[in-house]
């Protein structure tokens, strides 16, 4: 799929991440920055299930930041998906 | 009968809040409420329901209760909040501004149907209707009697002041007469009847005068804001180690003497009867107590 | 070699000497005497009247033969608003001296300026009982070629008595003090309170010098430190920042999960078989632990029970349980707000101690060998209940051993509170990265999420079983807690050795290796 707008989601509150995602244009591949409060003890495992994330929605062309304050991975799962959503523009029942 | 369960404490956690809700149950509340309604901004539900729905399927909430208060289905967010989180069927759904019997008929048919489609039995998860309003007070009976899937209904202090156009004061005295009519109509249909939160967080003396006022009048618990007032609450709640004892002693002889085939007995001169027992046996299980 | 409980300790380290390995929290102990001699303090003359005053610091120094490789040493009782030490070292750093060894009680936040001075061979050498923020950081990192050494309050008090540590200079700030040097923290307007940890090194050091904002006329009263001791005194405009020295009182902390965890500590403690009338109890002053005061006020009141003295750091919280008669005593080593100093000023029963009555193991009896109950904080916990206060989750250096291992040993019930994840690191481990208190000395851990019971101490888990408190077998708790957050991939280390964690009798418990990067 292909991201239609610049979406976020999260907080920078502990225990949460904050996800930031654009689209990048066509054949630009994936890039991924992350940042952690846990980067040693977690950031292989964060850096596993963005990947996974991102293989489900099919999206190749994407600029994903995270910044996470020590989120547990079903937050981290939900705030990923929910701003994949958000760029899709595929999120329902919110206001946006 | 429905199975018993303590609802002296229901912790509100705002649904969009990742720390409060992995250590919700932590904290000893009786059940714990996951909120998608009022504590999450409107452009924000979707973000709250994604991550309800995940933190619901992993976290250990321990003994606690678990229910969802979704938004009314009146509102952009009611049935997308429904598709998500009755598939999960926590204990409950906690329904927002339930004003008349109609209504409860409708959400139940929508939970229904959301229910048949994942093969989910329709009487494993039940229904909290929130009165809030001064219609749902004048039809709360209704409410209250009719759906066997309703369980416990609770009084939105805040909301119904507001409704009715007056001021919500620390005294209570513009919803009295509501929460009285609720319990009435809590009891007159056997199930739980939660009282509304006491907003001050700082005020321990307040909130235990409130939670005493409601256990006198007969409220089963009482929703709290803030972990901090759970164990006030739970103190105003547990039994006395007089009044246990003395329960005990009403049941142990009643099923004495109901072995014997003796219906009415009396204890010191006071004639112990059914309604004396059924009271008796609601203490003890509220000590967590089982007479051998 | 290894020591008792495992760990990899060298036989010598350049810079320090040879190492004995830890044996057992009372092994030592046990003979009756220390093994060490004890040097001499030293002994000097000084004329009928005359002068200790001095302009300046500096003036203050140069007269004390400052030298290569010398020995500074300081107390920790402004916190973190101390602003002396840095400003002793970069006097010292700017007349060129090298290669010293810093000696201060303790080292906080506001001490990072001297970073630099660990860079350029200023500072070669460090002793105190806790180290944090940036000079924790470039410690783990491995700025020094000798390794830190950690010890415990009474633990320095024993290093100073055998010479490991031999203060040439010790720099003592007071907010209070007079011309020939009696000097107390206790009034003034940068008043601190006791000055417990400065008395041993007026005592040793061969250079004492006392700085002071509020020079009063003679005498200072009380003599916490006492003009016998001292060489040098010195009027500044200012000592350090007083907001962060002492301020007004002590709150109890608004987190739920702080009281959560304090409340069920509580309930521990009032099950135990030690809540007890003429009980000794000493609790921390941060977060969880110093609620705990709250909750055992409200149990004694509600019991009518008095208790017999508070030890310990002392807030304005122990103050008002003193006041309140709930306690018969406060001996205080280290004051945390200005109530405090006050009451140590005023109320009699409000005793100020030095470190070594407080804890040095090597006495007729310190203080901690009488408590009944202490509450501890730890960074981790593993499931011997060893505990560590020193290393963070991210391997660098940011706590105290302070008078953990100390009050650990001492008490008959040690509780250790603290949540069962932070930040999603959990806290209970299978092995803690640094040992600071042995497990030998910790009774109960408790959680938010569950109460461990050493197995050592099988009649307490049956008097908190019976009371219904939730207790969990810590191997169970620690699979429930990485079940929540994850494993944490291990952290990686080097061979090299950047600090060694003594225990309080002088043994080596542990050794911090270099992280990294």
């Amino acid at each position: 799929m292909k991201p239609k707008i610049a979406a976020q989601s999260g907080t920078f509150e502990s225990s949460d991440v904050i996800v930031l995602i654009e689209p990048l244009p066509e054949n630009s591949g994936r890039k991924i920055e992350i940042s952690s409060s846990v980067m040693h003890q977690f950031g292989a495992s964060f850096n596993r299930i963005v990947v996974e994330m991102l293989d489900q929605y099919e999206l190749t062309d994407i600029h994903l930041i995270a910044k996470d304050k020590g989120a547990l991975e079903p937050t981290i799962k939900a705030r990923l998906e929910t701003a994949i959503k958000r760029s899709l523009d595929l999120q329902e029942g919110t206001l946006k | 009968m429905k199975n018993f369960r303590n609802r002296r404490t229901m912790l509100y956690i705002p649904g969009n809040n990742p720390a409060m809700i992995q250590q919700g149950g932590v904290y000893g509340a009786d059940s714990i409420l996951l909120d998608l309604e009022d504590a999450v901004a409107l452009n924000q539900k979707d973000a709250a329901r994604a991550l309800v729905r995940n933190m619901i399927k992993v976290t250990n909430f321990y003994d606690a209760e678990v229910c969802v208060r979704v938004n009314h289905l009146s509102t952009p967010f009611g049935l997308a909040d429904l598709e998500e989180i009755v598939p999960l069927q926590p204990s409950a759904i906690r329904y927002p501004k339930t004003e008349s019997p109609e209504e409860v008929a409708d959400l139940l048919a929508i939970i229904e149907k959301i229910e048949d489609r994942h093969g989910l039995p329709h009487n494993r998860m039940t229904l909290h209707a929130m009165i809030e309003t001064a219609m749902g007070v004048q039809n709360v009976f209704n409410i209250a009697s009719k759906f066997s899937r309703v369980d416990a209904i609770t009084i939105g202090g805040q909301d119904l002041t507001a409704d009715m156009n007056i001021i919500y004061t620390s005294d209570g005295a513009g919803i009295d007469f509501a929460r009285k009519r609720i319990v009435m109509a809590a009891k007159a249909s056997h199930i739980d009847v939660i009282d509304t939160v006491f907003p001050d967080v700082n005020d321990e003396e307040g909130l235990r005068k409130e939670t005493e006022y409601a256990k006198k009048i007969g409220f089963t618990g009482k929703a709290v804001i803030n972990p901090r007032q759970i164990d006030i609450i739970h103190e105003v709640y547990t039994p006395t180690e007089e009044e246990i004892r003395k329960a005990y002693r009403i049941v142990k002889e009643f099923r004495a003497n109901s072995a014997a085939g003796i219906g009415v007995f009396a204890i010191e001169g006071k004639m112990i009867d059914a309604p004396i027992v059924a009271r008796a046996e609601y203490l003890l299980r509220l000590a967590k107590i089982t007479v051998s | 070699m290894l020591n008792s409980l495992g760990r990899e300790i060298p036989e010598y380290i350049e810079g320090i000497g040879k190492l004995e390995p830890y044996q057992g929290a009372l092994t030592k102990l046990r003979k009756g005497w220390m093994d060490e001699p004890t040097i001499p303090a030293p002994n000097k003359a000084y004329l009928p009247h005359q002068s200790k005053l001095c302009k300046t610091l500096e003036e203050a120094i140069i007269r004390s033969n400052p030298h290569n490789g010398m020995t500074v040493s300081f107390h920790h009782h402004l916190r973190n608003g101390d602003i002396l030490l840095v400003q002793t070292l970069t006097i010292l750093h700017n007349m060129g001296i090298r290669e010293i060894t810093l000696a201060s009680s303790s080292l906080n936040e506001c001490h990072d300026p001297i970073l630099p001075y660990l860079k350029d061979g200023t500072v070669t050498r460090i002793f105190s009982s806790g180290i944090r923020s940036q000079l924790g950081q470039a410690i783990a990192m491995g700025v020094l070629d000798t390794p830190v050494v950690i010890h415990s309050h009474g633990g320095r008090v024993r290093s100073i008595h055998t010479g490991k540590i031999q203060i040439d200079l010790a720099v003592i700030p007071a907010s209070a003090a007079d011309c020939e040097g009696n000097a107390t923290g206790s009034h003034g307007k940068s008043a601190f309170g006791s000055i417990g940890y400065a008395v041993i090194d007026a005592r040793y050091a061969k250079q004492v010098i006392v700085v002071t904002d509020n020079l009063v006329d003679f005498p200072c009263i009380p003599l916490s430190i006492s003009q016998n001791f001292i060489d040098h005194v010195v009027l500044v405009d200012s000592i350090g920042d007083a907001s962060k020295i002492a301020t007004g009182t002590t709150r109890i902390t608004n987190s739920p999960m702080d009281l959560r965890i304090a409340k069920l500590a509580a309930d521990v403690i009032e099950h135990s078989g030690f809540f007890v009338p003429g009980f000794a109890f000493q609790v921390g002053a941060g977060g969880a632990s110093l609620a705990v005061a709250k909750f055992i006020r409200e149990k004694m009141k509600t019991k009518g029970l008095k208790g017999s003295f508070m030890l310990g750091g002392i807030t304005s919280y122990c103050v008002d349980m003193l006041n309140e008669g709930l306690f018969e005593t406060i001996f205080d080593v280290q004051s945390f707000d200005a109530v405090v100093s006050n009451s140590l000023l005023n109320n009699r029963r409000h005793i100020e101690i030095p470190a070594a009555l407080y804890a040095n193991p090597f006495n007729c009896g310190c203080i901690t060998n009488k408590i009944d109950v202490v509450v501890l904080g730890a960074l981790e916990i593993d499931v011997d209940f060893n505990v560590n206060v020193i290393t963070g989750s991210e391997g660098k250096i940011r706590g105290a051993s302070g008078g953990h291992s100390d009050t650990a040993s001492g008490a008959k019930l040690t509780v250790v509170v603290c949540p069962s994840f932070r930040g999603r690191i959990p806290i209970i481990k299978k092995r803690v990265h640094t040992i600071v208190t042995p497990g030998e000395t910790v009774h109960v851990l408790v959680t938010e999420r569950g109460i461990c019971v050493n197995p050592a101490f099988k009649e307490l888990e049956e008097n908190l079983r019976r009371a219904g408190l939730n207790i969990k077998e810590i191997h169970d708790l620690e699979i429930e807690v990485d079940q929540i957050t994850g494993i944490p991939a291990p952290l990686e280390y080097t061979d090299k050795i950047v600090g060694i964690v003594e225990y309080r009798d002088g043994t080596i418990i542990d050794v911090i290796r270099q992280l990294k990067e």
